[in-house]
């Protein structure tokens, strides 16, 4: 075991100790004090680009940027001083001279890292001349949208889109004033090779880049008295809109959230993991056509986070075929709202709205990504909501969330197995699939459902389950930029015409898979998203039925209307094509 | 410009410079001399070919003043704006350039004859302010001389 090397230094006159590598930022907690900064974000690596973070080391004569200096034994560091407070308001006042102050009317209003600090140290008049750029407001990609005036330089964004993630979309253009977020060459988004995770959105300090509120758009339809307004959330959501109401990070509130949703106004309240189980009847048949009866290409890709399908598209056109062409859990749970349920209770699917609560912003790209999405002879879902959208509904609705009594879902569509709630984090996906082939190949039930091999937060998992004596060879990755690794293997693999490394690859584009999603509440870092995995492996846990094949509802949706996973009718609702797709547009 | 002699001229490039560090900046100053500016297209192909994404290069390209992204006109007008030629009044002169042509500082007009630079002390400063057309250097420049050097080059064509 390496023990950790401890170092001695002093804050603020009191000694501390801290951990080898840690930087002054970090230690300075050892000594009860909080060092202001902008740009330093608990999941990223500092990039010394806001300057509010500086501090004074005796013995040197410069201030130094606390974020990225490391401890080193024996400093002696003040934090706050007169000089030190002046300089960090000074370089508060020059960000807001070119810092729009439309905050009423800002997406991140209340909710907005710079503002909390200007209020924290009082700023009450701008000392310098407002200079704004004269930048357009990027909204072409209808999932996020990009000001780029509201933009600080704080390289979060392109730290997490170019390295987070190797998508590579948003860039510095330019220098000095002139320095602008945006794509290659100034183009929009939608031209760029953005695929709407969000990552960028979740980590903004600012409003320079949010999600495209469609709040409004869902309490018009919520009034409108000739809609017949159904919902559904995902798996993550449940696990992370506590935080903002004051619960502990983790808390599963699935039952308040189905009797909040109906004091909203929803008629029916469905649940994603449903579709999460439906999925896997649908992924996990598909698994075992390729691998046992040997129809179609191998390994199967699974295809449920719409950021990945993009990514595919876009940079992995020669692998398409490998991808499942199950749809996403809430694609389907669409589909069979304005067919099955649409049916079942007699109602005019043309009045049906369905609308999808997701921890993700590439969701409201996805309803529309192709004719697909419209299978039910409407388009399947008509809006997608992320989970930062749905707490500002609530408190639009005056709702006092923490006293809402539990409630149980429509079951029709709303009902899950263990399987189906673990979607949500990464690996959840494989590990459901695993327990249904394995029932489906051996027609045994297994005695233990768990698979740690694939929880948890590391970026590659890989590993090899027997069932009865074959063995399946699996990957999970989570984090686009883990992806590139694993499908390196696979084309060289399939190049050589050798052996494949793998028969069953998950993806998630988001680090931790959808519970870190883009449409998650602010400040996500490793702790809270191990968290809010935690409160679905916990829900799995305590189930009775923890495998999909077991979900009474989805069987019967099977007997009275769908037949067989991978009928003809599955096929015409519940599955999609992909195409190549170019990564400029321009 | 042919497509085809593009990715031919980018591979010789990319070719040239492969596996030496920091070659990104090499690769595009043999482009910018081979056409006179870095086409879009030509970005684009040195992406495909070396790999690097076209995000970083156009950070690059936009980084450094060296480097244009629209094609050069037949006549390339610089004005100085060094720090005598500041003084003695070369902001009305880019001001009287631009509403003559219609371009902005690194553009080219649409009939591709004019491209305007603002440049940093042509290291004649006794002559300020100075106007360059190519090769051709007018001195103690007027504003009400700018047509006139415009009107003159537009009268070889």
């Amino acid at each position: 075991m390496p023990t950790t090397i401890k170092i001695k230094a002093v804050i603020n006159g009191i000694a501390i100790e801290a951990e080898a590598g840690a930087t002054i930022l970090e230690a300075a907690q050892k000594a009860q004090v909080k060092i202001p900064t902008l740009c330093k974000h608990p999941d990223l690596v500092p990039s010394a680009g806001c300057g509010i973070c500086v501090v004074r080391v005796k013995g040197n004569r410069k201030m130094l940027r606390a974020c990225c200096t490391p401890l080193e034994a024996g400093m002696d560091i003040i934090t706050h001083d007169p000089e030190i407070v002046q300089t960090r308001r000074t370089v508060l006042e020059l960000i807001m001279s070119n810092h729009p102050t439309d905050c009423l009317v800002c997406g991140r209003n209340n909710n907005c890292e710079l503002q909390k600090i200007c209020a924290e140290f009082g700023l009450r008049e701008a000392r310098f001349e407002q200079m704004l750029p004269d930048l357009p407001i990027d909204n072409s990609t209808n999932t996020i949208i990009l000001d780029p005036r509201k933009c600080i330089h704080c390289n979060r964004c392109i730290d997490v889109c170019q390295n987070g993630q190797d998508v590579w979309a948003l860039s510095f253009i330019d220098r000095g004033f002139k320095t602008r977020i945006a794509p290659a060459g100034d183009i929009k988004l939608a031209e760029s090779p953005c695929v709407r995770c969000g990552q960028c959105s979740a980590h903004c300090p600012t409003g320079a880049i949010c999600e495209n509120d469609e709040t409004q758009k869902v309490w018009s339809l919520l009034q409108d008295p000739e809609k017949y307004c159904v919902v559904q959330i995902a798996p993550a959501v449940r696990v992370a809109v506590g935080e903002g109401f004051g619960y502990p990070v983790g808390t599963n509130l699935t039952k308040k959230l189905y009797a909040l949703l109906r004091r909203l106004g929803f008629k029916a309240v469905f649940d994603t993991n449903f579709g999460a189980d439906l999925t896997i009847m649908e992924e996990g048949h598909e698994f075992i056509e390729r691998f046992v009866n040997k129809k179609g290409p191998l390994p199967l890709i699974t295809s449920c986070c719409p950021a990945w399908v993009d990514y595919l598209e876009k940079y992995y056109g020669d692998m398409i075929d490998l991808f499942s062409s199950a749809k996403s859990p809430h694609e389907m749970v669409g589909a069979l709202s304005k067919t099955y349920y649409a049916q079942k209770k007699n109602i005019d699917p043309a009045k049906i709205k369905v609308i999808s609560i997701m921890p993700c912003t590439a969701k409201k790209f996805e309803i529309s990504r192709a004719a697909d999405m419209s299978a039910s002879g409407f388009q399947d879902v008509d809006v997608s909501l992320t989970t930062r959208e749905l707490i500002r509904m609530i408190r639009q609705a005056g709702i006092d969330f923490r006293q809402l009594p539990d409630e149980s879902s429509d079951l029709l569509l709303g009902d899950y197995a263990g399987s189906g709630t673990i979607f949500g984090a990464t690996g959840g996906v494989m590990e459901a699939a695993l327990r249904t082939a394995y029932a489906a190949i051996t027609g045994e039930e297994l005695k233990n459902v768990n698979f740690n091999a694939v929880r948890g937060l590391q970026g590659i998992k890989e590993t090899t389950v027997n069932i009865k004596g074959t063995e399946v060879r699996i990957a999970v990755a989570h984090g686009l930029r883990n992806v590139g690794a694993i499908m390196k293997k696979v084309r060289d693999a399939r190049l050589k015409n050798e052996p494949l490394p793998y028969h069953f690859i998950e993806v998630m584009a988001c680090p931790g898979g959808c519970v870190g999603g883009g449409g998650q509440p602010y400040m996500v870092n490793d702790d809270i998203r191990r968290q809010r995995a935690k409160g679905l492996y916990d829900e799995d846990a305590g189930l009775k039925h923890r495998c999909s094949h077991e979900n009474f509802y989805v069987q019967q949706l099977y007997r009275d209307f769908l037949e067989k996973p991978l009928s003809h009718k599955s096929h015409e609702l519940l599955h999609t094509k992909y195409k190549s797709r170019p990564l400029y547009t321009k | 410009m042919v497509v085809e002699n593009l990715q031919d001229d980018v591979k010789a490039v990319v070719d040239r410079w492969k596996g030496k560090e920091g070659n990104l900046i090499m690769v595009l100053h043999d482009i910018q001399d081979r056409y006179g500016y870095v086409p879009r297209a030509a970005a684009l192909e040195v992406s495909h070919q070396s790999g690097m994404p076209l995000a970083r290069i156009y950070e690059v390209l936009t980084f450094y003043n060296y480097f244009k992204l629209q094609a050069p006109g037949k006549f390339n007008i610089s004005v100085c704006l060094g720090t005598a030629c500041y003084l003695k009044g070369a902001p009305a002169l880019i001001e009287e350039v631009r509403n003559i042509l219609h371009v902005d500082e690194g553009q080219t007009t649409k009939d591709g004859l004019f491209h305007l630079q603002i440049v940093r002390c042509l290291g004649c400063c006794g002559l300020a302010p100075v106007i360059t057309v190519d090769q051709k250097v007018y001195s103690a420049v007027k504003k009400s001389d700018v047509m006139g050097i415009i009107g003159e080059h537009s009268k070889t064509i």
